[in-house]
């Protein structure tokens, strides 16, 4: 059995990358699409505007204050004097987000109670409202640590999320998941059209009357991928890494580890369209109605947050939405073991789910 | 020149720098009020020049005129006056046949006034009128060629072009095309009909044949066939086994082309030989020689220096199987049902040891469904199917590694080359090691494989491909073979090397089942299956069809009159008893 198996991966190697156009093909797009996406459609945000309502005199709102003022983002701050100001501002689109110290804030750190503060954003610029976020965070992050180093121990709250990305550089936040996406899109690919173009070519006969089972034929058609989209994985880590200066902290056995599971997820779906498409034309359309909505509700263009209910929920069989966080998690901070295990073991799940549903449809295709 | 609708002069065409030339230096002129034939193998250029005729392609020198108009510059008048159908006709599937038939006229500037009528005339004429609602997509392959005919005749044109429209149409089908192309033709009209069956060279009035870019002959296939008269003989009242006649008389230095033909073997003499002596050939005592009127693919063979010869070195290397007589393939009351309609009905039949069996029927007769239940692609409604005693549904790895199986469109990996499909097939039924290495040797050296193994096998010339099918159908050494039409499209040269091939296997103890619609291929069967409407209608060997259809009009039957003969006489029992 593992030799006919080996017979089957070989030929599957030699057939994706024989051919000049092949290997092109598996090659120069993604790496197009890398750098298309990280420089091209780069999302940083500069020349923002910013409103400040401080309503509180003391000290630390001052100082809380002048931090965002001097914040390179926001070129211009305009100073609101009530809060009724608020709605216009942002409806109108004079100012991306307002910070609101309420009046009580100087006198609740110093009370060591947890100081209120509120960052308001426009929900309509998603994607901007979402790095002012993170770039809000970090200041306030800062903040924070120089609270501490006063002896401090009180807290303030505001709600900030990505504070991973120190130098507010978006590439940082875009290379990684890109390495997520383009490994999707080799994965599905490779694997979706591996049967359709059998098919096509009338050789997927030819193996179905030979005496190899149908599980060896899964089997000898998941592997190629899997080792390809893993090595093509690799290639987008080391680019980043080496070409677009994307700093990598955590540790490479736990994202080749992770990746080997979210990539057994991905190659059931790609095995799953495969089986049920008669053509590498249906096939391909089948890959894009799994990778569009995939995409999207992974986190990589809008916040998963951000999204109604449910849509969030199904957002949870998204293999994707998991492999963004560790893939995030490990390159801009070192996260550990106990954090990529509560990611990765959801994704194995839906990987049982989708290869049993690619043997099961295989099998019943045959017929 | 009224005489002459198309004029060919010195053409020479190529697809790139790098490729051969697709046609070169030909020259030739084409008569209207004629059908005329343009036969030869595929890849031997047919459809290229089809498509210089038409406009589509330019030639990269020399000149082409169709009644006067020159092709690079009068294409638009041109296309005025031409109807061309491709060999995959512009039919769209999911329009019924009426809607076919406007959007047709609608391209070609027909208007509705005269529309009713050319519909009309033209339905009638194709037999398709109680079939204008249905989609073109539901129509038999026949039917599919007739509406692409009736789309191509919706202008009168001058000149029509049909480029293969033969291809996957059974005999029935087959001869109403013929019928009503030759009802078209008159004193204006030039028909061009490009084939690779030769036998449909002899119904052309003229006939180009071409061979890789070549015109190799031009003029009435009679010219062509009379070289070889007096030289085409069959061998009758064989008592011996006749495959190995075959061989045998494929030896002596007088014989240079060899079929089988059911019970007897047809055989073309060298120019300026005598007769082979009987009494080498080893063929019984009953046997005689008779003179047989010649066939325009003998002349072919002459032309190419013969045919190849009767020995198979594949069959020389094969480990011999046990000589008995056991059943071998078994077919039980084979049913399959794709909802209401019922693809094959209780089909039954055996095969035993060292036996040709071929499976004929029209298209969407059920021929395939029963093949593939065979060799365990389809799952049988009810009824088993065996191979060596093995149920395909029980013990499917078991029953699939003691059959090879070639497919139609000899199913090889394109993109790789020939040795690494070698490695592949062989490693998949389980080779390994210095047997597989030495396996895989003897294949290249036995099919003459090494001038390509650089190539990618879906570059190889069509008859490499053949020759590298049949090798990674073979090299585990299997008890039964799976043939899928294994030689359509092949030349006649690589046809006849292919069923040495077979016969030599077949003397080794292999047990081969075939499809085909090829009726020579038919006639190297043992015993033949007819397939209709889902049943085995007739079975038996091919001479017995023959005898058992003979009748005052038709005294001596071929193969394909006893075909149609016996569908007719189904359909006529069952229109009575419904």
């Amino acid at each position: 059995m593992f030799h006919r198996i080996r017979a089957l991966i070989i030929k599957e190697l030699l057939a994706l990358l024989r051919d000049k156009k092949g290997r092109m093909v598996l090659i120069v797009p993604p790496l197009m699409q890398l750098f298309m996406f990280s420089f091209a459609a780069t999302q940083e945000v500069k020349n923002q505007t910013l409103a400040i309502l401080n309503l509180d005199r003391g000290q630390p709102a001052l100082t809380l204050e002048q931090d965002f003022t001097a914040a390179t983002t926001f070129s211009r701050v305009i100073h609101l004097q009530r809060s009724e100001e608020i709605p216009a501002v942002i409806n109108e689109q004079q100012a991306i987000a307002v910070l609101w110290i309420p009046p009580n804030f100087s006198r609740d750190l110093e009370h060591g109670q947890t100081a209120q503060a509120s960052f308001i954003l426009d929900g309509r610029k998603t994607n901007a409202a979402q790095i002012i976020q993170g770039y809000a965070g970090r200041i306030i992050d800062r903040y924070r640590t120089r609270l501490a180093d006063k002896g401090q121990q009180s807290g303030i709250n505001i709600v900030a999320r990505n504070w991973f990305n120190p130098n507010l550089d978006f590439r940082w936040f875009t290379v990684p998941s890109l390495v997520c996406i383009l490994t999707t899109v080799i994965g599905l690919i490779v694997t979706g059209l591996s049967v359709a173009r059998e098919r096509e070519m009338g050789t997927f006969e030819q193996l179905l009357v030979s005496p190899l089972h149908p599980l060896e034929i899964l089997v000898g058609k998941a592997l190629p991928a899997l080792l390809i989209a893993m090595l093509e994985g690799s290639l987008i880590v080391v680019v980043g890494v080496l070409l677009l200066r994307v700093p990598f902290n955590g540790s490479l056995p736990l994202l080749f580890g992770s990746m080997a599971v979210f990539l057994l997820a991905i190659i059931g779906v790609g095995l799953f369209v495969s089986s049920l498409s008669m053509t590498q034309q249906q096939a391909v359309l089948g890959v894009f109605m799994f990778l569009v909505p995939a995409t999207i509700l992974s986190g990589f263009a809008s916040p998963i947050e951000n999204m109604p209910h449910w849509l969030q929920t199904i957002s949870y069989a998204n293999p994707l939405r998991y492999f963004m966080t560790i893939v995030r998690g490990i390159f801009l901070k070192d996260v550990p073991v106990a954090v990529v295990w509560a990611q990765t073991w959801p994704m194995a799940i839906i990987a049982c789910v989708t290869l049993s549903m690619a043997t099961w449809l295989f099998k019943k295709r045959m017929e | 020149m009224a005489n002459e609708s198309l004029v060919i002069e010195d053409l020479t065409y190529g697809y790139g720098k790098h490729l051969p030339l697709a046609l070169s230096a030909l020259s030739a002129t084409i008569r209207p009020g004629i059908v005329t034939g343009l036969v030869g193998p595929d890849g031997a250029g047919k459809t290229t020049l089809m498509r210089l005729m038409t406009a589509l392609l330019l030639p990269s020198s020399g000149l082409l005129t169709v009644f006067g108009l020159d092709t690079c510059s009068n294409a638009s008048q041109l296309h005025e006056i031409i109807g061309y159908m491709p060999q995959k006709f512009g039919l769209y599937e999911d329009l019924s046949v009426i809607q076919n038939l406007c959007l047709y006229a609608d391209l070609r500037n027909v208007t509705t006034t005269d529309r009713r009528q050319v519909f009309a005339r033209l339905l009638a004429f194709t037999g398709l009128e109680s079939f204008q609602q249905r989609l073109a997509g539901r129509l038999s392959g026949g039917m599919k060629q007739k509406l692409g005919l009736a789309c191509a005749l919706i202008r009168k044109p001058r000149l029509l072009l049909l480029d293969e429209p033969s291809v996957g149409v059974d005999p029935v089908s087959r001869r109403e095309l013929w019928r009503m192309v030759e009802e078209l033709v008159d004193e204006e009209t030039a028909v061009i009909w490009s084939t690779a069956y030769l036998d449909e060279a002899e119904r052309c009035q003229d006939v180009l044949l071409l061979d890789e870019g070549r015109l190799i002959f031009s003029g009435p296939p009679q010219n062509l066939s009379e070289r070889v008269a007096d030289r085409c003989f069959q061998i009758q009242g064989i008592s011996g086994n006749r495959r190995q006649v075959l061989a045998r008389a494929l030896q002596q230095q007088e014989v240079q082309d060899g079929i089988v033909q059911g019970q007897n073997i047809r055989i073309v003499l060298r120019a300026g030989h005598g007769q082979p002596a009987l009494s080498v050939l080893d063929a019984g005592s009953e046997a005689r020689l008779t003179p047989v009127v010649p066939r325009f693919e003998d002349a072919y063979i002459d032309t190419l220096g013969g045919g190849p010869g009767g020995t198979s070195l594949l069959a020389a290397a094969m480990t011999s199987l046990p000589r008995n007589r056991d059943v071998i393939v078994e077919a039980e009351g084979l049913t399959k049902r794709f909802g209401s309609f019922t693809a094959a009905d209780d089909v039954s039949f055996t095969i035993r040891r060292g036996e040709i069996f071929g499976l004929l029927g029209p298209n969407g007769a059920g021929k395939s469904t029963t093949f593939k239940m065979m060799c365990g692609l389809l799952r049988p409604t009810s009824g088993t199917g065996r191979v060596v005693g093995l149920d395909l549904q029980k013990a499917p790895g078991k029953a699939r590694s003691r059959l090879g199986y070639m497919a139609q469109k000899f199913s090889l990996y394109g993109d790789l080359s020939p040795r690494q499909n070698l490695d592949f097939f062989s490693g998949v039924y389980g080779l390994t090691g210095a047997h597989q290495k030495e396996t895989v040797a003897r294949m290249i050296d036995i099919f003459g494989l090494t001038p390509h193994l650089t190539n990618s096998a879906k570059d190889l010339p069509i008859g490499f491909k053949q020759r590298l099918a049949l090798a990674c159908s073979v090299m585990h050494e299997p008890a039964v073979l799976f043939l899928d039409e294994p030689t359509s499209g092949v030349d006649p040269l690589t046809r006849r090397e292919f069923w040495t091939h077979i016969n030599g296997l077949v003397e080794q103890g292999v047990t081969v089942l075939v499809t085909t619609h090829f009726m020579d291929e038919a006639e190297y069967c043992d015993r033949i299956g007819l397939i209709y409407r889902g049943r085995m209608i007739a079975s038996g060997p091919p001479d017995e069809l023959k005898t058992q259809t003979r009748s005052p009009q038709i005294p001596d039957p071929t193969l394909e009159e006893a075909f149609i003969t016996l569908l007719q006489q189904w359909d006529a029992k069952h229109e009575e008893a419904p």
